[in-house]
């Protein structure tokens, strides 16, 4: 399937900014059954834009300008032709060992609530660590309601889950805390995904995890569908947790009042090589 | 019995001390009380205080000073300071190698998830190069005696070591307050080591740094404990105290703003922790740090001392694994010693640790400053039972060792001149021109009868160290 | 040097000369109200004293009404206002102890024991001769500051920064004062008899401790337009806007020789100069004493902008 993307992070300042940074991870790599088609980083004005990778082989761009800055708009915009995998992530840019994606970062520490459900939940599964793993997935679908409200990007694992309610991003921090808690490798994974309800318009990226699983190796999840990674998922950066992956991480000197506006358009785009 | 660096168990006065010896039998105490108010008075007047965290009232308080000087013989000190170079030259090439090929992963002889799974190994610094290979440029390694023969390393710190403006105050009061002392022995120089600590930042500029490198010292702020020590170091190296905020990062090359304009830095000496240093890559509602520093060394384009991450070398299970770096890394037999340990994480040594917590002390793996830990011959037995169940649920976060009879020295104290406790921080600099250590470092002393927690924090006082020939 | 390092020092001079300059206004305020005026009289020099001290709407943000009392409370001690003299002392230590390196020990302890002492004054109990040793403290602080900068600090660009400070706040508050009180100074200013206009007249002096300097320069009684001569262009009277400027000048001068070039804020202090020593007494009354007065605070707070963004940010 070939997927369009359109990704436009505006940013207004109430008074104008001195200077601005970012680190953007908003670059997707292609792997066995997702290829990059074209990409391109758009910006509304005059910055330098320096092209690197981070330790984890998402691809990067650090953003910089100096003001007066009162507003600044990032797109990046491209198609990107997938194939179904059922998640099972194959080919992509690995720089560490499993084992790294054990350790416990402040946004996905499980505390003894998590702990109990992580317990609870795949306690019927225990011995086949990829049935443990869709148990997870189900029992963190259904015991978290989905609501953009309460929680913002620094929210940990915890705190959405004493509330149980969250985001994308939210799920994917509890499922990876109780993933890590039950001795499993897991990842954050950022990127996009195309609605099978026909709605084009959305207001944020999207986000899943990754599972370490023997014999097939990283699995996706995503416990905001409730379901395995299918071709409407694009993969753009992993990492540890959201802060690893985050599609753009920012600083700004002087200014007031960031008013920040999200809009992502994905479509099946019409491919031209279909005959 | 613990070995009393003054008074040898045969009743005579080992060689190092016998001045100090004399001295002491023709000192009243009503004299020594001047001094040690004196000293104080020094201190406080010069502002050398710290804030103990967790102090409401944010009180600064000054650590108490022991005027009565610890010894060490030059013979002593030259053992010592092989075996400190030795240990800070494996702690270096560790880190390289974790950062890089993680040779001693693949040779099986530290477990891989002691290294993925430690809070202070930073992914990030991984195939990342440091300049001229150096992430301990300063070391601090606490050192304890137990016998004549033998140092042993209690600690390493490889992080942010603190307390040199201790060991250099501790010196400007023995050479002001006891002249006479202090002239009867040769003393080994210390007062150099703003000097030194300059030449080993300028050594490690990152290459291709055109004429003089400039060097900054990044502090948090006036409201962090040890900014006395950071100031008074800019001040003795002559180099321009920063915040963060006085830093920005253009083009991966950082600049301080200066009422001349924008100037470059090569090197910066930080003092602040690895979490704040960056808030593009590490803790993002840092305010301290400063945006795209981490882009700036990746790039190579300014030293960062300590560099990121040195934390993953000296973590109280790593600690137990030196002795065997020294042996991989440099093939050499490691001079100084290390007190046994055994890693609770291991079914078997967790289970000799349960049964005879009452002779050992448990200390959390990521702790610091003397806090989280179990003195197990001092403690209740409810203390005791209560460290068991935190053991037992969370064993890998503790280590045990058995309870060192750490070496006294005379100590003046509200009843008169009596044997206390001590241990010793010297400070190790690696530079790309080699190891610098100034001789002596920082004692610390356990002030109440028979503690040994030296942590300032925690009761403990410091003391000037001498090193002399005999 | 680090532009945090001489923005702490430029504004530790500005505070203590504020610090200064508030507790002259309230001296001169006390006194003039003291004098046999009528009630809406005394009310106008109280709210003046505000005006000038350039607090005004703060005042009004917490009382309903002027009296001598909260006056005299909102500008020397009050933690509300941000530039009561209590915390213009505040500020200044605070920024003096951001660069304890950069100050000598003497000016160090200075601010710092004024601001220990300043701590155990009991405020809430200050009868009128209490005030009044307050206010000649607070003069004192500023002397001493001034004394021991003067004869402590190595003449380099940190010393230049702290002169500057003291130069740009001065001028500030001497064309700030002028403002507020121009219309006694007007000829068409109603006389309300006997010795008051001279009383008013010798407030504003006293304000920048002029009045002595007044009878020896002019050898006469008090003239409205040689008041506004004094002040504003004489360049002999050590708080005169020109003089002021001279001393501006001078400092960014040497400021711009170690550094090696100059800009805006060496243009913009020099064209301000200029423009006072060209100046004639008459031909202000003529335009306008309140109008250039106006100008002449503006184009300060311009000044002050261009010294920051050239050399403090």
């Amino acid at each position: 399937m070939r997927i369009f993307i359109q990704h436009r992070t505006h940013y207004a300042y109430g008074s104008p900014a001195k200077a601005v940074m970012q680190l953007l991870r908003l670059t997707p790599r292609n792997h066995d059954g997702q290829t990059v088609k074209s990409w391109r980083i758009d910006l509304n004005c005059d910055g330098v834009l320096k092209a690197g990778e981070d330790p984890f082989g998402n691809l990067t761009h650090t953003l910089a300008l100096n003001g007066p800055i009162s507003d600044l708009e990032v797109t990046v915009e491209g198609e990107v032709e997938t194939e179904d995998r059922h998640g099972i992530v194959r080919g992509a840019c690995e720089r560490f060992p499993a084992g790294l994606y054990l350790r416990e970062t402040p946004l996905t520490e499980a505390d003894a609530a998590l702990k109990e459900f992580a317990h609870d939940v795949t306690s019927e599964a225990r011995k086949d660590r990829l049935e443990m793993l869709h148990c997870l997935l189900v029992g963190i679908y259904s015991a978290i309601k989905f609501d953009t409200t309460p929680t913002n990007s620094a929210t940990a694992a915890s705190e959405a889950f004493k509330l149980k309610r969250g985001v994308c991003q939210d799920l994917t921090h509890i499922f990876i805390a109780c993933a890590r808690h039950l001795g499993v490798p897991a990842r954050y994974v950022g990127g996009y995904m195309l609605r099978t309800d026909g709605v084009t318009q959305q207001e944020a990226g999207h986000a899943w995890a990754e599972a370490d699983v023997e014999g097939l190796g990283w699995v996706g999840f995503d416990p905001a569908n409730g379901i395995c990674p299918t071709e409407g998922h694009v993969r753009v950066a992993t990492g540890l947790d959201y802060l690893g992956a985050a599609p753009i991480r920012g600083t700004r000197q002087g200014g007031a009042e960031e008013q920040m506006r999200v809009a992502v358009q994905i479509n099946q785009a019409r491919s031209q090589w279909q005959s | 019995m613990s070995l009393d660096e003054m008074n040898a168990e045969d009743g005579s006065v080992r060689e190092p001390y016998a001045r100090v010896a004399q001295w002491l039998a023709t000192v009243s105490p009503e004299q020594l009380e001047r001094r040690r108010v004196e000293a104080e008075l020094f201190y406080r007047r010069g502002g050398i205080t710290f804030a103990v965290y967790g102090d409401a009232q944010g009180e600064e308080r000054i650590i108490p000073y022991d005027i009565i000087p610890r010894i060490l013989s030059t013979q002593e000190w030259s053992k010592l300071a092989a075996g400190l170079e030795q240990r800070v030259k494996a702690l270096n090439a560790y880190l390289r190698d974790i950062y890089g090929p993680q040779d001693i992963l693949k040779a099986g002889i530290v477990p891989p998830d002691l290294v993925w799974r430690n809070p202070a190994f930073r992914p990030e610094m991984c195939g990342v190069e440091a300049p001229h290979g150096i992430y301990v440029h300063i070391g601090g390694i606490d050192i304890v005696r137990v016998d004549e023969e033998e140092f042993y390393v209690l600690e390493d710190n490889a992080r942010t070591p603190s307390g040199v403006s201790y060991m250099l105050g501790g010196r400007e009061i023995s050479i002001r307050l006891m002249p006479e002392l202090f002239r009867s022995h040769r003393v080994a120089p210390i007062e150099n080591y703003p000097n030194e600590l300059l030449a080993t930042l300028r050594s490690v500029a990152p290459r291709g740094t055109m004429s003089e490198p400039t060097i900054a010292l990044l502090t948090p702020g006036i409201h962090n404990s040890a900014f006395y020590e950071h100031s008074f170091l800019a001040d003795g190296m002559g180099v321009e105290l920063v915040e963060g905020v006085d830093l920005f990062v253009r083009d991966d090359v950082v600049y301080m703003r200066t009422t001349e304009g924008p100037k470059r830095v090569d090197v910066i000496y930080r003092r602040i922790d690895d979490d704040f240093i960056d808030p593009l890559v590490f803790r993002p509602d840092s305010a301290l740090g400063v945006p795209g520093l981490y882009g700036a060394y990746v790039a190579g384009n300014v030293t960062v001392a300590n560099a990121m991450g040195t934390g993953a070398a000296d973590d109280k299970v790593i600690y137990s694994y030196v002795p065997d770096f020294v042996r991989f890394y440099l093939g050499e037999k490691p001079i100084l010693k290390n007190v046994q340990t055994w890693r609770c994480r291991d079914p078997e040594d967790l289970r000799y640790v349960l049964d005879h917590l009452a002779e050992l002390v448990v200390k959390e793996v990521h702790g610091s400053g003397g806090y989280g830990m179990l003195v197990g011959p001092h403690a209740t037995k409810d203390q005791r039972a209560d460290f068991a169940e935190r053991l037992k649920v969370h064993p890998e976060n503790y280590i045990a060792q058995p309870t060192l009879a750490l070496s006294t020295c005379p100590t003046f104290v509200s009843n008169g001149v009596a044997p206390r406790h001590v241990d010793l921080r010297p400070f190790v600099l690696t530079g790309a021109d080699g190891v610098r250590i100034v001789p002596g470092g920082l004692t610390r002393v356990a002030l109440r009868d028979g503690s040994l927690v030296v942590n300032s924090s925690q009761g403990g006082g410091t003391k000037d160290t001498w090193v002399i020939e005999c | 040097m680090l532009s945090r390092t001489a923005d702490s020092l430029f504004w530790f001079s500005r505070y203590v000369e504020r610090a200064d300059y508030l507790a002259r206004v309230l001296e001169a305020t006390i006194r003039l109200s003291s004098l046999p005026i009528r009630r809406e009289d005394a009310e106008n020099e109280w709210a003046s004293a505000l005006a000038t001290a350039g607090c005004r709407a703060d005042f009004d943000a917490l009382y309903d009404w002027v009296s001598p009392a909260k006056v005299t409370r909102f500008l020397a001690f009050s933690k509300r206002n941000p530039t009561s003299i209590r915390n213009c002392l505040r500020i200044a230590r605070r920024n003096a102890r951001q660069v304890r390196t950069a100050l000598t020990a003497e000016m160090w302890d200075t601010i710092n024991t004024a601001w220990l002492e300043l701590n155990k004054l009991d405020f809430d109990n200050m009868d009128a001769s209490a005030m009044a040793r307050f206010l000649e403290w607070v003069k004192e602080i500023s002397l001493r500051v001034d004394g021991s900068g003067y004869r402590t600090m190595l003449r380099n660009d940190a010393y230049w920064f702290a002169r500057l400070g003291i130069f740009v706040e001065r001028a500030d508050n001497t064309a700030r004062i002028l403002d507020v009180k121009y219309h006694v100074l007007l000829p068409e200013h109603v006389v309300v008899g006997g010795g008051l206009d001279y009383s008013q007249w010798a407030a504003i002096l006293r304000a920048v401790s002029a009045l002595t300097a007044y009878h020896h320069v002019y050898h006469e009684s008090l003239k409205p337009m040689r008041i506004a001569d004094l002040m504003l262009l004489n360049p002999k009277m050590p708080r005169s806007v020109a003089s002021c400027y001279g001393a501006i000048c001078a400092n960014l001068d040497s400021l711009a020789e170690a550094y090696g070039r100059q800009g805006e804020a060496q243009r913009m202090a020099r064209s301000m100069h200029n423009k006072l020593e060209n100046a004639r007494i008459e031909q202000i009354f003529e335009t306008g004493l309140h109008e250039f007065c106006e100008t002449v605070i503006a184009e300060n707070v311009r000044l002050g902008a261009a010294i920051s963004e050239q050399y403090l940010v």
